[in-house]
């Protein structure tokens, strides 16, 4: 019981090393748009992960540097960017469609065909 | 209630988790090196600034835009780095939720103070994975010599 808190607790601190990208998020009936800024981060440096219902944007910021330059001022302090989101179960995973562009990533979860919205007719018997 | 407050699959708590994390990234500024010019954190473009002995190195995290619509300009010793940035946000036709909406849209405006020795004739500049990068060279007279002793 307390190894496992122990665990917990240093993932935890792993996380919040972390930056916290911004995103938006948009829904329409055909499913969900996800906007995050990641910039800085390259394409082979950005990990996308569905596991279950929770989805995780992962990227590592790789600028290039001087070897002799020391930082002035930064608001930029880490070197990468996390953030988790819980999806629900009308969101088809096996379909998102990602695409990744100057530091920023657009993902379309789309909604599973049978969950999207039907007009149901009345019939009077 | 309770039992549903803590079953709720993570928003609650996440929630939380997040709004903390955020906290601690704001205050992280305090003691650090800051610039008279520096704005709350959040402002949009993020600046990080460096310097070699040859150069002063500008990096602006600015994703998401055209390169030939950001506009860099030298005045005086102020270097400016002007643009603007479109709304995600899709059309709406009467069926659009939106539910976060963090990233900056519209027009940005952010300077930077060089030091005396900035030469504003060497100036490159490049837009790469969302970052832009200027690198401003010092003027040569200014750079460190090794004096060699007769």
């Amino acid at each position: 019981m307390s190894d496992k808190k122990a665990v917990s607790r240093s993932e935890r601190a792993k996380e919040v090393e972390t930056l916290l990208p911004r995103v938006d998020v948009f829904e329409d009936k055909d499913g969900i748009l996800l906007v995050a800024d990641l910039p800085g981060v390259p394409k082979d440096k950005l990990e996308l992960r569905v596991d279950n219902d929770t989805l995780t944007v992962e990227g590592e910021i790789t600028t290039d540097m001087p070897e002799d330059m020391e930082a002035v001022y930064a608001e930029v302090r880490l070197a990468r960017y996390r953030r988790a989101f819980t999806l629900s179960s009308e969101l088809d995973t096996a379909r998102i469609d990602a695409q990744f562009r100057d530091g920023v990533l657009n993902l379309r979860i789309p909604k599973h065909t049978h969950a999207q919205p039907r007009q149901i007719k009345v019939k009077v018997a | 209630m309770y039992e549903s407050l803590l079953n709720s699959p993570g928003s609650w708590f996440a929630d939380f988790d997040r709004l903390q994390r955020e906290l601690q990234q704001d205050f992280a500024t305090i003691g650090r090196p800051g610039s008279i010019r520096a704005v709350a954190s959040g402002a949009f473009p993020a600046l990080n600034v460096g310097s070699t002995p040859s150069a002063i190195e500008i990096y602006a995290f600015a994703p998401g835009l055209d390169p030939e619509k950001l506009d860099v300009q030298i005045d005086r010793g102020l270097l400016s780095v002007t643009g603007e940035r479109e709304s995600a946000c899709p059309p709406d036709n009467g069926t659009l939720s939106v539910y976060a909406n963090e990233r900056f849209a519209g027009r940005f405006k952010r300077t930077v103070s060089l030091s005396d020795d900035a030469d504003p004739d060497k100036v490159e500049a490049h837009y790469r994975n969302g970052v832009l990068h200027i690198r401003v060279m010092r003027r040569e007279s200014a750079q460190p010599k090794r004096i060699s002793v007769q």
